[in-house]
Formats: C-alpha cells, sequence, structure tokens
C-alpha cells in the first residue's frame, strides 16, 4: 500500500515548492501590473493569462522542446547541473510554474489593485521606504489574495496532467504525479488502486477549498 | 524659519498648475481656492507624490529638481488626509508606533496618546472608530513622526459640524505647541479665518494670493467661486457684557455688539465677517434693527460675478469687505472716498 502512495507524495511536494516559488515570483509581476501605466501591460497580462487557455499539450509540447539538452535553455541547465529538464522532477517545477502562473497572479493583481494608493501614500508620510510599505501594509492588507492566490496555485498544481506528460513522462518518484499515476492504474485496469488515488485528491481538492471559503467568510463577516 | 521655494509646473485634465512662488513656512498656510484650482495636487507635489512637476525646495534642502528627487518617505512630511487613512489591520496604539518607530529620535507613542485623550481607543481598531476619532488618532499620528511639515487636506471635511468642532482645538494646539508649519487645504473661510496666520489662494491653477489671512480676506479678491465666502477677519478685543446681554466688542473700527457671548472680558478674539451680511448706506439710517452701524468710506470696489460688487470700506483702521448688488452700488453712487455707513448683520466666531 506504501508504494501506492508515492504519487501523491510527490504531487504534494511539486505543489508545495511550485506555490512557494509562485508567491514569490508572482508578487512583484503582480504588484507591477497593478500599478503600471505602462503600453506594455496589456501584452505582459496577455502572455501570462495564456496558460488559462491554452491546451496543456501545446504548453508541455513547447516546453519539451525548450527542455532538450540541445536547445539553449535545455543545455544550459544541463551544464548548469549535470541533469536535463526533462523527464526530471526540476523540469515539472519550472513547467508547473509557467502553468500554473496566472492562477497566482491575477488574484495578487486584483487585490493589489483594490488596495489603491492610499494605504501605500499614507505608509510613505510615515517615514517607511516602499519595501517597508509593501511588508508592513500592503502585504498584509493584501491577505486574502494571498490566500486565494496559494489556494488556487497548490489545487490547481495537484490536478496538472498534460504539461507532465509532455514534459515529465512517468518515472517514479521523479515525475508520476497522482494524475499521471490514475491514468496508469486505469490503463492496466487496476480499478482498486485508481478509486484510492482519485478518492484521495477528490477529498484535498474538497478541504482545500472548503478551507478557503470558510476563511473568507469568516473575514467577510468581520467586517 | 524656512521658506518652501516653489517653481512647477504641471499638466492635468483641466487645469494646469503653475506656480514660481517663495512660501515663508511658520504656523498655518491656509491653501484657498475653488474646486480643481490645484490645491491637493500642490499638496501631492510637496509630499512627493507626484514627481516631474519642476524644482521644489524647502531651505536649503533641494527635494525636487530635474536631477534630484528625495522620495515622500525621506522628505520628513506628514499628510493628514480628507480621510484618516488609518492602517485597518492594526489598532489605534499600533498605527501610532509605526509612526514612531520610524521617526528620528523614535516618537513617544504613550505621551501622545495621553496628549490626544487616545487612551480609551487605544486598542481598538480603525473600522471601529468615529470619524472624529479617526481623524484624532490620523493628527496623532501625523505628530509622531516628528515632521518638518504637516500637509492638511480637508482634514475636517468629511466631518459633521459637532465633529470638527472637537478636532479643531487639535490643529490649533498643533499649530502653537508643536512649532511644526502646517499647509491646509480647506473650502471653509471659518477654517481659514480660525487657523491660519497666511493665506495662499489659488484659482485654475495659478496663485492669486499669499499674504497675511486678515489682509487677503478683506482686501484681494477672492474668487467667488464654489464654497469660498468672502469677507473680513479681525481682530477684536471683549469690552464686556451690556445690561441687556450683549457681548461688546472693540475692534480698531468701532465697536460691535453681538448676542453671543464671544470671550471673557479682555479677551482677544478673531472675528469674521461675511461679506453678504454686511450692507452700505449713504446716510445713517434709521429705524433699523441691526445693532452695529459703522461709519466707513468706500476705499475699492470690484465686481464679484455677473451682478455683484465687492466693497472694500475703511472703517477707522480696520477694512470691512461688503458684496452688495451692482444696481445698488450704482444707485448710491459707490466711488472710491465715498463717505458711507456699514451695517454689520451677523459676526461670526474665530475665536482663539
Amino acid at each position: 500500500m506504501t508504494a501506492d502512495l508515492a504519487p501523491l507524495w510527490l504531487t504534494l511536494k511539486l505543489a508545495a515548492v511550485v506555490t512557494a516559488l509562485l508567491l514569490v515570483i508572482g508578487t512583484p509581476l503582480a504588484w507591477w501590473l497593478a500599478r503600471t501605466r505602462s503600453r506594455l501591460a496589456p501584452a505582459v497580462e496577455a502572455v501570462t493569462a495564456m496558460p488559462l487557455v491554452l491546451p496543456p499539450t501545446v504548453l508541455g509540447f513547447y516546453l519539451l522542446l525548450a527542455f532538450n539538452p540541445t536547445a539553449p535553455l535545455g543545455a544550459f541547465w544541463v551544464s548548469l547541473t549535470g541533469q536535463t529538464l526533462t523527464f526530471s522532477f526540476a523540469g515539472l517545477v519550472l513547467a508547473s510554474l509557467l502553468y500554473s502562473l496566472p492562477f497566482t497572479v491575477q488574484p495578487l493583481q486584483s487585490a493589489f489593485t483594490t488596495l489603491g494608493r492610499a494605504p501605500m501614500e499614507a505608509a510613505a508620510s510615515l517615514g517607511a521606504g516602499p519595501l517597508d510599505a509593501f511588508a508592513t501594509v500592503a502585504a498584509p492588507l493584501a491577505v486574502r489574495g494571498y490566500l486565494t492566490a496559494a489556494v488556487l496555485t497548490f489545487a490547481h498544481t495537484l490536478g496538472e496532467f498534460g504539461v507532465v506528460l509532455m514534459v515529465g513522462g512517468n518515472i517514479p518518484g521523479q515525475t508520476r504525479v497522482i494524475s499521471i499515476a490514475i491514468y496508469e492504474e486505469v490503463e492496466t485496469l487496476d480499478y482498486a488502486s485508481a478509486h484510492l488515488l482519485s478518492g484521495i485528491l477528490l477529498a484535498l481538492s474538497f478541504l482545500i477549498l472548503l478551507a478557503l471559503y470558510v476563511l473568507n467568510g469568516r473575514d467577510r463577516r468581520r467586517e | 524659519m524656512t521658506d518652501l521655494n516653489l517653481n512647477i509646473r504641471s499638466q492635468h485634465p483641466g487645469f494646469t498648475l503653475e506656480i514660481d512662488r517663495m512660501i515663508p513656512l511658520s504656523g498655518v498656510t491656509a491653501i484657498f481656492g475653488p474646486s480643481g484650482a490645484g490645491k491637493s495636487t500642490l499638496l501631492r507635489i510637496i509630499a512627493g507624490f507626484e514627481r516631474g512637476a519642476g524644482r521644489v525646495a524647502v531651505g536649503d534642502e533641494v527635494w525636487e529638481d530635474g536631477r534630484r528627487f528625495v522620495p515622500p518617505h525621506r522628505r520628513r512630511v506628514a499628510s493628514v488626509f480628507q480621510q484618516p487613512r488609518l492602517f485597518p489591520h492594526l489598532d489605534v496604539r499600533g498605527n501610532l508606533a509605526y509612526a514612531a518607530r520610524r521617526a528620528r529620535p523614535p516618537g513617544a507613542v504613550e505621551a501622545m496618546i495621553e496628549r490626544f485623550g487616545l487612551a480609551p481607543l487605544a486598542a481598538r481598531r480603525p473600522a471601529t472608530l468615529s470619524g472624529g476619532e479617526a481623524q484624532r488618532v490620523a493628527l496623532a499620528r501625523a505628530l509622531l513622526t516628528a515632521p518638518r511639515l504637516i500637509l492638511m487636506d480637508e482634514p475636517l471635511s468629511a466631518l459633521d459640524q459637532v465633529r470638527r468642532q472637537e478636532i479643531l482645538p487639535f490643529i490649533e494646539e498643533l499649530r502653537d505647541d508643536a512649532q511644526v508649519p502646517i499647509l491646509y487645504v480647506t473650502h471653509s473661510t471659518a477654517e481659514v479665518a480660525r487657523l491660519s496666520g497666511q493665506m495662499l489662494t489659488l484659482a485654475a491653477g495659478r496663485v492669486t494670493g499669499l499674504g497675511p489671512t486678515a489682509e487677503i480676506l478683506a482686501t484681494t479678491g477672492i474668487a467667488a467661486g464654489e464654497g469660498t465666502e468672502p469677507g473680513s477677519l479681525l481682530t477684536a478685543t471683549v469690552d464686556g457684557m451690556t445690561g441687556d446681554g450683549l457681548c461688546e466688542l472693540a475692534f480698531p473700527g468701532g465697536t460691535i455688539l453681538t448676542p453671543e457671548p464671544l470671550g471673557r472680558p479682555g479677551a482677544t478674539v478673531r472675528l469674521f465677517i461675511r461679506a453678504r451680511e454686511v450692507m452700505i448706506a449713504r446716510d445713517r439710517p434709521e429705524g433699523i434693527s441691526a445693532l452695529n452701524i459703522l461709519p466707513a468710506a468706500v476705499e475699492s470696489l470690484a465686481p464679484a460675478g455677473p451682478a455683484s460688487t465687492d466693497v472694500v470700506l475703511r472703517c477707522g483702521a480696520a477694512r470691512l469687505r461688503a458684496r452688495i448688488t451692482r444696481r445698488s452700488a450704482e444707485a448710491l453712487g459707490l466711488a472710491p472716498g465715498v463717505v458711507c455707513h456699514a451695517i454689520v448683520k451677523s459676526v461670526a466666531l474665530a475665536q482663539e
């Protein structure tokens, strides 16, 4: 039985790593998108939102080409780490960063936009520099945006299938995430194992979303 | 005392703010003018929230010119806005501590809580405060940054009359005790008269007047736009009470009686008389209910709108401003030097 749960742990690890990285990467991007008057902004926004509409296999196909050890990115990675990006955990993380990007950026961007400029100006007038003001005022006030972003990113990465299939394959302990495992179990008519993993994923997704809505609802009532 | 040096030009929808002036900073400088005159924009430029307008310097410290730009948090300029802008995730003490921690030297939070009477509110969140309470916290918070200049953008306009009367004494105290110069944007001549020693008037992005408040209110043409109320500011001494309960006030132009006791005998008070509350008669009127009839002479006349005329009157050593219709001015044959009588219908507040 323990061996059967390996894909679950791998998936949780992938989702946790991707969520943590995306919150860090997504913050400055979302902040910029919420504040900028640059004419580039719509283009950047469109690129960020692409994974929402693009079939995961299309994204996976291009990533597979980019990750190839003969392509610049893939070659760079090999020279850096001695390992290939394709069919590796690092490759999955990189692919998931792109795939789940909009689920981080959009809630953060809307939280920062709602904030307006008033709190940051108030903080500046009290002597707080931009980073200080962000950490002590903007981030705490955007906490609900962060919560939404984290939950959506985590949950979305959990269910990733198409991109993984294209760039990760199915290597146990490396790239065999839960959705791939279920697919394979169904292919081999091992319905019992498929039931177990599917049930866990179903329950997990429900619990995560339930937690989000309970927290949001409590905040709303408090205000 | 330092000077604020402005040489700015900033384009906005509807107006272009263009100011090249040196403004001495001491006490409260009221910035007055109709909506869209550029008052708030001026404050935003001074605070550093808008850049690229030109040159802004205080004393010999340049905050902004073509090459340099001192960011807002390094200017030691505190802003008090129309909305208190307290941090909702911190309680009142947390809001004050936020400012105190970043001041050099760090501010004394507890002393400020004491001074502004905030002890009962200290543990409360901003969302639970009334508008007046929140603005009091905002004032205390601004003061805790040990600012060299405080900007106030209509800090009382979101409050009702009762709350305003609660906050005004704190602003007066700030002006008198803290020795921090204040630039105070307002629409209210009552606030101008009560708080400010100096006044800057703006219209359509340009300076139309700068000088002592009493002088500007009495003599220069305050644009009669929306929300402005021309009038005269007078300093008077309370002489005492009459037997029938009237308060007798002596000012350089004579004596004024008011039904309200405006102060103890001997106290110096500042009076504001709205231009609309002053009538003019060539001969001393008889059989009239008005108590205050002052001998005067016309000093100047200026058109004020399509059908009105503003008349500046000399009453002894004081000036009084009257707003009458152009038809009346012509019927009375008013011209500089003409001797007449000013009938003051009512006198308003502005005590110190």
